[in-house]
């Protein structure tokens, strides 16, 4: 089971009409994704990225090819049957965070499981544990409009998790934040991808993300030009420049205080600790 | 679905001042709808219950030449009352009244009237009658009644004598004073204005119709006896005809005034629910990406549109009931220019609401803005949810 494929794409293309000519998206795509992968697609902007988690996550279908996710064909998935793919299976985590902004940080959380039919009590489980993975569980009555930047992802990333998905599909995740809570919300879900198994794939240009990725494919104009596994020894490395630079960019200035203390630290409200996390 | 009610009401509410001003507008169309309707119905039931009361009874049989709207057939327009309904006057459930033409000369001036014999002891009509029993002896003068307006375009009060000219049943001209006994005060235009009262043995035996009648009035709820020959029966439904003939032409100004206030009302809701749809694209993809179907979230955002119905109607009930029923209780005063209308109602009149009103109308305005909340909607079932989630509408 562990190495079985959970997302699978077979000569995947993608080709979107551009008035009187076509823009190839994806070419030839072939991947393979195995379960607690922590996997990201690397490139400059239009290089398929986000067209190939769309894909993945069956928000879109490919003009040829197939993508193979939890079994399911994609492309002979009918809009509902999508749904239900992604209702079951697929967490979503966006740049812009998407919260809903007339529910609280709880109701953003829950409303997957509404959807899943989840009893009240259940739910009620489910979202604090998930409030308490993103350490927020004391901000469950917040509102998205009171919340930072990275308190917003962490929220995202809470209702990513809720519904315990196989598959969880970040799309820029760090693009809205400060180095700081990048590796905030990086640490948070390199925690849960070992402890749950959560496979993550991040499509992302930043660098922040790449040095925690395990896997990285890159994409340049729709054709997989590399996939290569980041080996241990690299990581460590590549975490501390970053995590250095983070350091940096937060030197004390009044415009920082409220970011400094939600990265957590020691005193922080969440059950999880500090931003070293669980390793 | 339930889900999708919980999701749309916190939608709805969590949209704040732009859901509360749909609503107030949405009530007030739900109140001024049920006041105008009750306010008609309050003026058709008091118009019809004056007119039956003091006019037309439980119907009536007319002699076969009377034409209320043609003042020359009255000359040929009476005749002895049939048996059958002698019977009943006899048994106090119906009354003759005998018509004839005449001139009144008040203050120096003549005047064409109506002279009508009523019997003063009947008690089918709620007409003061009585005051037409001679008392006094003075046979000199005969006893009259005639309404306020009358008087008023008279000059004439209690205890005036004036003098009254007719033409009896062969033709030749005679003439006696009368003496104002009462002047009654009635809603009812059409036995006041131009009329005077006597009684009816007096009438008929000033115009030498002994016997005779021009219409009988039956009392209420005597049914139909039978076809007269000579005699025309006029059910309660063909008298009052011309009301409600009226009160549906005056329902109607009024409901061109309420489709007016729905209309603007469901304008505000569509425009709503097509700004939110545009705002909330990016809302949309994520729903879809969070496992929403479009089926679902054209459900929601239908539901949450028609939800503004279901508010305002609380709203409504809020400060409508006690307002509505203020209004029933003290009712609401009519000028007195209203007379000229031609219209039996009171110095006020009292709405009636009833439950068919008010469920139908809040069924109505249910309706009308779950479809105008859908309509918007129909974009929802072509968006795709990459489209979607990039903020983009086809």
């Amino acid at each position: 089971m562990e190495n079985a494929a959970l997302i699978q794409t077979k000569d995947l293309v993608k080709i979107y009409p551009m008035g009187s000519h076509e823009l190839v998206a994806l070419n030839n795509v072939n991947l393979d994704f195995k379960k607690g992968e922590f996997a990201g697609l690397v490139g400059p902007s239009g290089s398929g990225k986000t067209t190939l988690l769309n894909i993945v996550g069956s928000l879109d279908s490919p003009t040829r090819g197939s993508a193979i996710v939890m079994g399911k064909k994609v492309e002979e998935l009918s809009h509902k049957q999508a749904a239900r793919l992604r209702n079951s299976h697929i967490g979503f985590i966006f740049q812009t965070f998407n919260l809903l902004p007339v529910y609280t940080v709880f109701e953003n959380v829950e409303f997957p499981l509404l959807l899943l039919g989840f009893s009240p009590a259940e739910r009620k489980r489910l979202v604090m544990e998930a409030l308490d993975w993103v350490r927020l569980a004391d901000r469950a009555r917040s509102r998205p409009a009171q919340l930072s930047g990275g308190e917003s992802q962490r929220v995202a990333i809470a209702r990513a998790i809720v519904k315990k998905p196989a598959i969880i599909l970040a799309d820029e995740p760090t693009a809205n934040l400060d180095a700081e809570n990048s590796h905030n919300v990086l640490q948070i879900m390199e925690e849960l991808n070992q402890e749950t198994g959560t496979t993550f794939i991040f499509a992302t240009h930043d660098e922040k993300v790449i040095s925690y990725l395990r896997r990285k494919i890159t994409l340049i104009d729709g054709r997989v030009v590399r996939d290569e596994v980041m080996t241990p020894e690299r990581q460590p490395e590549a975490k501390a420049q970053a995590q250095a630079q983070a350091q940096a960019q937060a030197k004390p200035s009044p415009g920082r205080t409220e970011q400094a203390e939600e990265t957590g630290g020691p005193g922080g409200t969440g059950t999880r600790g500090g931003s070293g996390g669980r390793r | 679905m339930k889900i999708l009610f919980k999701l749309a009401l916190r939608n709805l509410l969590g949209a704040g001042l732009r859901t509360w001003l749909n609503i107030a507008v949405l009530s007030f169309a739900f109140v001024a709808i049920i006041w105008t309707q009750g306010f008609y119905r309050g003026m058709s039931r008091q118009a019809i219950q004056a007119l039956t009361d003091a006019e037309y009874g439980g119907g009536q049989y007319w002699h076969e030449q009377y034409d209320p709207f043609n003042p020359l057939t009255l000359d040929d327009a009476h005749g002895r009352v049939p048996e059958p309904l002698q019977k009943l006057i006899e048994e106090r459930k119906a009354t003759a009244v005998l018509i004839i033409q005449g001139t009144l000369y008040p203050h120096g001036r003549f005047l064409p009237v109506t002279v009508r014999g009523i019997d003063p002891a009947q008690g089918v009509l709620l007409f003061p009658s009585e005051f037409l029993e001679t008392g006094d002896g003075n046979d000199a003068e005969i006893p009259a009644i005639i309404g306020s307006r009358m008087a008023r375009s008279t000059g004439l009060k209690v205890g005036d004598t004036v003098t009254l000219r007719w033409r009896d049943a062969r033709g030749a001209f005679d003439a006696r004073n009368i003496r104002i006994v009462q002047v009654m005060s009635t809603t009812v235009q059409s036995i006041d204005q131009g009329q005077i009262w006597l009684s009816l043995d007096t009438l008929r035996s000033l115009a030498g119709m002994e016997g005779e009648a021009t219409l009988i009035t039956l009392a209420k709820g005597t049914p139909f006896l039978e076809e007269i020959p000579g005699w025309s029966y006029k059910s309660p439904d063909v008298l009052l005809k011309d009301i409600h003939d009226l009160v549906r032409s005056k329902t109607l100004g009024a409901t061109i005034l309420y489709i007016i206030l729905i209309l603007l009302a469901m304008l505000a809701i569509f425009d709503t629910q097509v700004l939110s749809i545009f705002r909330r694209r990016k809302e949309m993809g994520t729903l879809m990406a969070m496992g929403m179907t479009r089926l679902k979230i054209i459900q929601l955002f239908t539901i949450e549109g028609a939800l503004h119905s279901v508010l305002a109607a609380l709203v409504a009930a809020v400060y409508g009931i006690p307002l509505l029923t203020l209004s029933a209780r003290s009712g609401w005063a009519m000028p007195q220019a209203v007379d000229s209308y031609g219209y039996a109602i009171g110095e006020r009149i009292f709405p009636v609401y009833s439950a068919g009103l008010v469920i139908g109308t809040t069924v109505l305005v249910m309706l009308v803005t779950t479809v105008v909340s859908f309509l918007p909607t129909r974009k929802i079932s072509r968006l795709k949810p990459t489209d979607a989630l990039r903020g983009r509408m086809p």
